[in-house]
C-alpha cells in the first residue's frame, strides 16, 4: 500500500524554485511526486490547505538539545518533537553537551538518538576545541569524515586569534563551516545584560556592544586572511551588522544569523528582572533591534536561528544573576518572525521562508532540506496559518518552558509538519 | 502608595512627603519613655537578610517592634538558606507562616522583584545587590529636610563609587524627584557613563564641586575595587576624592556631611572629619528607625494589607 | 450647604468654653495638679482656649499638650489607606497629675478609649477627666464626659461638624444630613 498525501489549495512559498502561488502538492512514499497539475490521480489523504501557506520544512541552524548530559532540560527526542511542532524538519544540535561533542563518538550517539525518535533530522555540530576548553583543536577531521558540516564552540568564541587562524586554515581541507559565538570574554565578564542606561539603572553588570563587535571584526579579518568559511551566530549589535555589510561588499564569503528574540525584544524589557529575557548575547537597544530587522531585509543577515536553549524551571526561577542564559525557541520562531517582520512589511513571506529554510539548508549542506518543492524531492514540508492568533503559554512541547515570548500574543501557527512523508504534526498536535 | 517598596520609582513625590510627615510622629514616639504604639499589633514582619547587615536589620527590627508587630529574623548564616534552600522555597515557607511584610536584603539585584511573585505580603527592599536601597534614601531625605528644611534646588553631591552603589542610585533618583540639584562625583571608572540620563550632573573634580554644596554625601569605597583596577591605589583615591580636613574647609557654612555607613575612615572620609558637628551620620541612623516605622505603618495600616484577609 | 443645621454659633461656643472652664476649676477645687491634653485635631485648639479661660479666671497657667490617637485606633487595617497621623506633643510629666482630656465631639467613645490607652503609655495620671464641646450620643463603649458644652441628640447617620476659628476660619457646630463629610466617631 502506498502512502499518498495531497496538500490541496495552499499557497506554496518556495524560494528555492522561486515559486509563490496557490497550488497542490502530492506526496507518495516520502517523496514529492506532483506539484500543481501533476498533483493528481489516485486516492490520497487530503489535507485542506485553503488559506494556509505551504513551505519546505524549516531548518534551524542554531539549537541546543542538551542530550547527552542535561536530559532534565531536554532530550534529542523531546527537542525533535518541539522542533516539529514549530515546523522544523531539521535542526542542528550544538556541541556544548556533557560530554562535549568533540569527537565522532558523541556525534554518532546524538545521531542515533535522533534516528530512534524519527521526528526530524538532527545535524550534530562538532566542537572546535577539545572540551570547549579553547586551547586545543578538537577532532575536526574525524568528525568531518563522518559528515559533520558545522563546527562551533558556541557559548564562547575561540579565545585566541592564533588558534582561530589555525582552525580556519585546517578546516579548508574539509567542506565545513566554522560558526562563532562572538563575545570578548574580558569585556563581557560577569555581564547579565546589555551595558547601557538600563543596566546602570537596574544595577546589573552589562556587556557593551563592543564585546561582540571586537570579535566579529577579528573573525572577519581572519576569515579574509585564511579563506576559511565563517558563520557568525546570533548577532545582536548594529556595529556587528555594519562590519558584516562591509565585508560582504568586498566579496568575503561569510554568513550571518539572527534570532527571533533579538528581532523582537530589547534591553528595556528587563526592567522587571524577568529571567526569560536573560540571554547571551544580550537583548540590546531598540536601535540595535531596528538595525537587525533591516539587516534581515537587505540580506546582511542570511538566516534565522532559534538558539533554542532549554533550562529547568528551578534554574530560571533563581535570582537574576544566578539564573542561566537562554530562551527556548522552536515553537515560537515562525510566529515571531511573521509577527515582527513579515506583518509590518519589513520582509516578504518568501524572504522569511528563505531565512528559515532555504538558506540554512544550503549552509549546512543539508541537501534533502530547504526545498525546492519539486517532484523527486524528499517530502519535508510545513503547512501553517499565517494569520492565526495565539497566546504563548504552557504547556509547551519542549520539556522546558523558559520562553521569552511567554504571555505574548503572536500571529502565525504551524498546523502540519511532514518529515520524509510522515505527518509528525497534524492540526498543531505532535503525532509522535 | 504602591503595594511594595522595591525602588524609589515606587513612590511619588506626594508619597515621599507623606512618608516623611508620618515619620515625624514616629520620631516623637522615640522620645517617649514607652517607645511603642499598638498600631501594627497582630501583624508579622519578617526580616529576610541574605546579606549580613546588623545595622539595617536592627533598624527594621526595632521599627517593627515599636509598632507592636511580631518580628521574625531570617538570616543567611546557620539557616536553611545556608544549606542551599532556594529563594522560592524560603518565600513559600514565609508565606505559610503568614508574613504580612517581608523586608529583604539580598546580594542579587532584582531579588525583591522575584520575591513578589511568590508571596502575598508586602515586600520592602532593604538593599538588592547594586540596584537600590530605597529606605536609606528616604531616611536621608528625612535627615536633610529636618536639618535644612527644603529640597527644591538644594545642591547635593554624591561622591564615590556610584557605579556599585545601591544607595547612590536610590538617593539620586529620590533627590531628583523632589527637585534637588544633584551632582555625582568621583573617578570616571566608578561613574556610569549614562548617569546624566538620571537627571544629574557629573564631575570628576571634587574640589570644583565642594564650594557650591548644601549636602556632601559620601559613599563607601571598597578596597576590593582597587584590586579590580578601578583606580590605581586607595591612597590615590583618598588624596583625589576623599573628604579630607582641607576639603571640609571648602564646604560652605552649614553644609551637611552625610554617609550611609559603615565608613572607611581614611579612604572616602578622614577620621576627624567624620566626628565634626556637621557630619550627621548618627542622626541618619536615628531617623532610620522613624522612617522605617513610617513605611511599615503606611504599608500595613490600610485594608487588604493583612495576608489572611480578602484581597 | 444642603441639609445642615447650625447647632451652635460663635457666641454659644464661647459661653460653653467659659462655663466648662469654671466647671473644671470647681470640680477640681482649683488648678493645682491639672494638665490639659487636647485630642488632635481641634481638641487641642479647644484645650488651648480652656487654658486661656482658666488663666483669665484663676490666674493659673496650665500645661497644654496635644495627643494624636491614630496609632491607638481600633480600626487600623479596616480602611483603604492607613489613617493619617497628626502631631503629638506632651512635653510635661503626667504622672500623678489630673489629666483633662479635651475633644470636640463625643460619639461612640472609641476615640476616648484610644486616648486613654495612649495617655497611660506616657505615665500614670492620678485621674483622667473628659471635657467635650458636643456630646451627640450613640456610645458604643462605657465612656462618659465629665464636662459637656452641649448635649445634642442626633441620628446615628447624621454628621456633626465642628468648625473652629483657628482651623476653619469660623466658630460653629453643624449637624448635617448623612453622606456630607466624615465624622470621627
Amino acid at each position: 500500500m502506498t502512502e499518498r498525501t495531497l496538500f490541496r489549495g495552499g499557497r506554496v512559498v518556495d524560494p528555492a524554485s522561486a515559486h509563490d502561488a496557490v497550488t497542490d502538492v502530492l506526496v507518495e512514499d516520502g517523496v514529492i511526486v506532483g506539484v500543481g497539475d501533476s498533483a493528481s490521480g489516485g486516492r490520497a489523504r487530503v489535507i485542506d490547505c485553503d488559506g494556509l501557506v505551504l513551505a519546505p520544512g524549516l531548518v534551524d541552524i542554531h539549537a541546543h538539545l542538551r542530550e547527552p548530559g542535561r536530559e532534565d532540560k531536554e532530550t534529542v527526542e523531546s527537542g525533535s518533537r518541539a522542533a516539529a511542532a514549530g515546523g522544523y524538519t531539521a535542526v542542528v544540535a550544538m556541541a556544548n553537551t556533557d560530554p562535549v561533542a568533540d569527537s565522532a563518538a558523541v556525534i554518532e550517539e546524538v545521531r542515533s538518538l535522533a534516528a530512534r525518535a524519527g521526528i526530524c533530522d538532527v545535524f550534530p555540530v562538532g566542537a572546535i576545541t577539545k572540551g570547549l576548553g579553547g586551547e586545543e583543536m578538537a577532532a575536526i577531521g574525524e568528525m568531518a569524515e563522518i559528515g559533520v558540516r558545522m563546527f562551533s564552540d558556541d557559548g564562547r568564541c575561540v579565545p585566541t586569534s592564533r588558534l582561530l587562524r589555525n582552525v580556519f586554515e585546517y578546516s579548508k581541507a574539509f567542506d565545513v563551516v566554522i560558526a562563532e559565538h562572538c563575545e570578548d570574554a574580558t569585556l563581557a565578564d560577569g555581564a547579565q545584560m546589555h551595558e547601557g542606561y538600563h543596566s546602570y539603572t537596574l544595577g546589573l553588570v552589562g556587556a557593551p556592544a563592543e564585546a561582540e563587535e571586537i570579535i566579529v571584526f577579528r573573525d572577519l579579518s581572519l576569515a579574509r586572511l585564511t579563506g576559511g568559511r565563517l558563520h557568525l551566530q546570533h548577532l545582536s549589535a548594529s556595529g556587528s551588522l555594519e562590519l558584516v555589510r562591509q565585508a560582504k561588499a568586498t566579496g568575503l564569503r561569510v554568513t550571518a544569523e539572527a534570532t527571533p528574540h533579538h528581532l523582537a525584544f530589547a534591553d528595556e524589557d528587563l526592567v522587571t528582572y524577568d529571567t526569560n529575557f536573560k540571554i547571551n548575547p544580550p537583548l540590546r537597544t531598540p536601535e540595535d533591534r531596528e538595525a537587525l530587522r533591516a539587516a534581515v531585509a537587505d540580506g546582511t543577515v542570511d538566516v534565522i536561528g532559534t538558539d533554542h536553549a532549554p533550562h529547568s524551571v528551578e534554574e530560571k526561577e533563581a535570582e537574576f544573576d544566578q539564573s542561566p542564559f537562554g530562551t527556548i525557541g522552536f515553537e515560537t520562531a515562525l510566529a515571531a518572525i511573521l509577527t515582527n517582520l513579515v506583518e509590518p512589511g519589513t520582509i516578504s513571506l518568501a524572504r522569511a521562508v528563505e531565512t528559515m529554510s532555504t538558506t540554512p539548508a544550503r549552509i549546512l549542506a543539508a541537501a534533502d532540506h530547504g526545498g525546492p518543492i519539486e517532484p523527486g524531492r524528499p517530502a519535508h514540508i510545513v503547512v501553517f496559518d499565517p494569520s492565526a492568533e495565539w497566546r504563548v503559554e504552557p504547556p509547551f512541547v519542549s520539556k522546558s518552558r523558559n520562553s521569552a515570548f511567554l504571555g505574548k500574543t503572536l500571529r502565525g501557527k504551524v498546523l502540519h509538519t511532514m518529515y520524509g512523508g510522515d505527518l509528525v504534526v497534524v492540526d498543531g498536535k505532535p503525532q509522535r | 502608595m504602591n503595594r511594595h517598596l522595591l525602588s524609589i520609582g515606587d513612590v511619588t513625590v506626594e508619597d515621599i512627603v507623606r512618608i516623611l510627615d508620618t515619620a515625624e510622629s514616629f520620631r516623637e514616639v522615640g522620645t517617649r519613655v514607652i517607645k511603642k504604639v499598638p498600631a501594627l499589633r497582630g501583624r508579622t514582619v519578617v526580616n529576610l537578610f541574605y546579606e549580613n547587615s546588623t545595622r539595617t536589620r536592627i533598624s527594621f527590627e526595632l521599627a517593627a517592634k515599636r509598632l507592636s508587630a511580631d518580628v521574625i529574623n531570617f538570616s543567611a548564616t546557620g539557616s536553611s538558606i545556608a544549606k542551599g534552600e532556594s529563594l522560592k522555597d524560603t518565600a513559600l515557607t514565609l508565606q505559610a507562616m503568614g508574613a504580612d511584610a517581608i523586608v529583604i536584603r539580598h546580594s542579587s539585584a532584582g531579588a525583591p522583584y522575584t520575591l513578589t511573585k511568590w508571596v502575598k505580603g508586602r515586600v520592602l527592599n532593604a538593599g538588592d545587590g547594586t540596584h537600590e536601597h530605597p529606605t536609606q534614601a528616604l531616611l536621608d531625605l528625612y535627615t536633610i529636610r529636618e536639618r535644612l528644611g527644603r529640597f527644591e534646588s538644594l545642591r547635593v553631591a554624591i561622591i564615590g563609587d556610584v557605579l556599585h552603589s545601591r544607595v547612590a542610585r536610590s538617593l539620586a533618583f529620590a533627590l531628583v524627584k523632589v527637585g534637588a540639584d544633584v551632582t555625582i562625583a568621583g573617578p570616571p571608572t566608578l561613574i556610569p557613563p549614562d548617569a546624566p540620563a538620571w537627571g544629574v550632573q557629573v564631575s570628576y573634580d571634587v574640589d570644583e564641586v565642594l564650594p557650591k554644596l548644601d549636602v556632601c554625601y559620601l559613599l563607601r569605597v571598597q578596597r576590593e575595587r582597587q584590586r579590580q583596577q578601578y583606580f590605581p591605589s586607595v591612597r590615590e583615591y583618598a588624596r583625589l576624592f576623599g573628604l579630607t580636613r582641607d576639603r571640609v574647609e571648602m564646604l560652605p557654612e552649614g553644609a551637611l556631611i552625610m554617609h550611609p555607613g559603615p565608613m572607611n575612615r581614611g579612604v572616602e572620609i578622614d577620621s576627624d572629619v567624620a566626628d565634626l558637628p556637621q557630619a550627621v551620620m548618627e542622626e541618619q541612623v536615628t531617623n532610620g528607625i522613624a522612617v522605617r516605622m513610617s513605611l511599615l505603618y503606611l504599608m500595613l495600616g490600610g485594608m487588604g494589607s493583612e495576608v489572611g484577609g480578602d484581597d | 450647604m444642603m441639609g445642615a443645621v447650625r447647632l451652635l454659633d460663635a457666641a454659644e461656643i464661647r459661653r460653653a468654653v467659659t462655663r466648662i472652664a469654671h466647671e473644671i476649676l470647681e470640680r477640681n477645687k482649683g488648678a493645682q495638679g491639672l494638665v490639659l491634653v487636647g485630642i488632635a485635631a481641634r481638641g487641642d485648639d479647644l484645650a488651648r482656649r480652656l487654658a486661656r479661660e482658666i488663666k483669665r479666671i484663676e490666674g493659673a497657667v496650665l500645661p497644654v499638650g496635644v495627643l494624636d490617637i491614630t496609632f491607638y485606633r481600633d480600626d487600623i487595617g479596616m480602611r483603604a489607606e492607613a489613617p493619617e497621623v497628626h502631631e503629638t506633643r506632651i512635653d510635661f510629666d503626667v504622672n500623678a497629675q489630673t489629666v483633662v482630656l479635651v475633644d470636640d465631639v463625643l460619639f461612640s467613645g472609641r476615640t476616648i478609649r484610644a486616648a486613654m490607652d495612649a495617655l497611660v503609655d506616657f505615665g500614670r495620671p492620678a485621674a483622667i477627666q473628659l471635657a467635650v464641646l458636643v456630646d451627640r450620643g450613640h456610645r458604643e463603649l462605657p465612656i462618659r464626659a465629665d464636662f459637656v458644652g452641649k448635649n445634642a441628640p442626633t441620628r446615628k447617620d447624621e454628621d456633626v461638624r465642628v468648625a473652629l476659628e483657628e482651623v476653619d476660619g469660623e466658630d460653629a457646630v453643624f449637624v448635617e444630613e448623612p453622606g456630607r463629610g466624615v465624622d470621627r466617631p
